[in-house]
């Protein structure tokens, strides 16, 4: 499995007796299943990919996953819930409790590298890297917004076709110079 | 007719009687924007399938999820703060209307077609879109920093949600308002049917004053600044002049709605009313 990352993952438990290194490798084994766990509008990355997972938690018998949603109507949500119980449960890592975390609010900075490159691949341009949370930016009009390189061609030439798209978290775009359409991940 | 069985599961012992809640200011402060969300979202949701263009279509339905989102988050807070056992289910479709505290500017007709009511004109909905999420976002600003937690953490995820409505709906200002002659005077018109109904965004009371003293959030007249002068910005850039100040004062958020409210309630709460408890 991949290491954990700085800012997205909690620190591991110090090892050192043979009940931390348990407990490290249950939720280790946790973290691994949480990463065959696709989002079901994008499945091209996994939840883990995504950053919505905020914690693996042990409590006795129990796993606990801590998530927090990406937009505040997304209907995927639940359905994300019932698949992460799903998937730790299937894993034997039973019973699973699955409960949400609204602050710090998700943001598109916390998509891992791993993530962005499957998105790509998917055909989804990834989100700019600092996400548009400017406190006091007065922008509030922005007709033509910045250019997002073409994941087909990755020409820079695009335009923007709509600023809402198929699902809450993707906008539809252009491409210039090979002309396909794209979809892209919002930045929030 | 006889009840959908297959699509709907009904709990024992519901009930279709009215929820009655003890209003103490801080649920009122919160749930003043919970309905403000909740009722502006139902209005959006109209253009399901009507939009102008596609795309249109796709942005206000999408604009009205994220807004039943942040409704029904701060309806559960709602329920938890009154600690009768209230659900967002039961605050959202069992409340009699005078229970409903948004600002009534959300509950005027959005559609030319809107069953019941003479309507208005697309350029209504771009206009009050844009007032609104300029409102809320200058709103979910300052309640970011809540004393109450929960309702901070609302706060941090609706702004970055408000923030592109605004985008948005501020693109289509500047479209129509320095597009053409029929755009402009349209949206003029629809400009000057809305701006009576601003004032009561700022219309400070006691249930303001009390949230401000227990640090929940600002009172309603600490907003205007911020929210004048983002909107004088955009009016001037599209060619619109704001228009004068009137002596009419709108009263949703004192439950006291316009006619238009009971017909939105009827249609939101009919199915919740004839299959109680029931769930998709």
């Amino acid at each position: 499995m991949r290491a954990p990352r700085a800012g997205l993952r909690p620190a591991r438990p110090p090892r050192g007796s043979r009940t931390e290194t348990a407990l490290a490798s249950r939720i280790e084994a946790a973290w691994a299943a949480l990463d065959a766990v696709p989002d079901p509008e994008v499945p091209a990355v996994s939840v883990r990919d995504l950053g919505i997972v905020r914690d693996v938690l042990e409590h006795g018998d129990g796993i606990e996953v801590v998530l927090t949603p990406t937009y505040s109507g997304c209907p995927a949500t639940e359905v994300i819930a019932d698949s992460v119980r799903q998937a730790l449960v299937d894993a034997g890592l039973g019973p699973v409790t699955v409960t949400q975390r609204l602050a710090p609010a998700w943001t598109t900075d916390w998509i891992s590298a791993e993530g962005r490159a499957r998105l790509l691949a998917y055909g989804i341009a990834p989100p700019g890297g600092a996400a548009a949370v400017m406190p006091g930016a007065p922008a509030a009009i922005r007709i033509r917004p910045p250019g997002v390189a073409c994941p087909r061609c990755g020409s820079g030439q695009t335009e923007r076709l709509s600023a809402f798209g198929s699902t809450a978290c993707k906008a539809l775009h252009r491409c210039l110079a090979c002309r396909e359409p794209f979809e892209y991940f919002k930045p929030i | 007719m006889a009840p959908p069985t297959a699509l709907l599961s009904l709990p024992a012992g519901a009930g279709t009687s009215s929820i009655t809640l003890q209003l103490t200011p801080p649920l009122r402060y919160v749930l003043r924007i919970a309905d403000t969300c909740l009722i502006h979202a139902q209005r959006l949701a109209e253009w399901c399938g009507h939009g102008p263009v596609l795309e249109e279509d796709i942005a206000l339905t999408n604009m009205a999820l994220d807004l039943l989102g942040q409704a029904r988050s701060l309806l559960s807070h709602a329920g938890r703060l009154e600690g009768q056992g209230h659900d967002e289910d039961q605050l959202a479709f069992l409340r009699d209307e005078r229970d409903y505290l948004n600002l009534t500017l959300v509950e005027q007709p959005m559609r030319r077609s809107s069953a019941h009511a003479p309507g208005g004109d697309f350029a209504d909905t771009v206009l009050r879109n844009f007032l609104l999420a300029t409102w809320l976002k200058t709103l979910w600003t300052r309640l970011a920093a809540s004393s109450d937690e929960a309702l901070a953490a609302i706060a941090g995820k609706a702004v970055k949600e408000a923030r592109y409505h605004q985008q948005h709906a501020g693109d289509w200002v500047l479209r129509l308002g320095d597009g053409t002659e029929e755009s402009a005077a349209r949206l003029r018109a629809a400009l000057d049917r809305a701006w009576p109904y601003t004032h009561e965004m700022f219309r400070r009371d006691a249930v303001d004053a009390a949230a401000e003293a227990a640090g929940l959030g600002p009172g309603r007249d600490a907003l205007r600044e911020a929210w004048l002068a983002e909107v004088a910005a955009v009016l001037a850039a599209a060619k619109l002049v704001l228009p004068a100040d009137t002596p009419f004062l709108s009263t949703g958020t004192l439950g006291r709605h316009s006619e238009h409210m009971g017909f939105i309630l009827a249609e939101m709460q009919s199915l919740q009313r004839q299959y109680p408890g029931g769930r998709w």
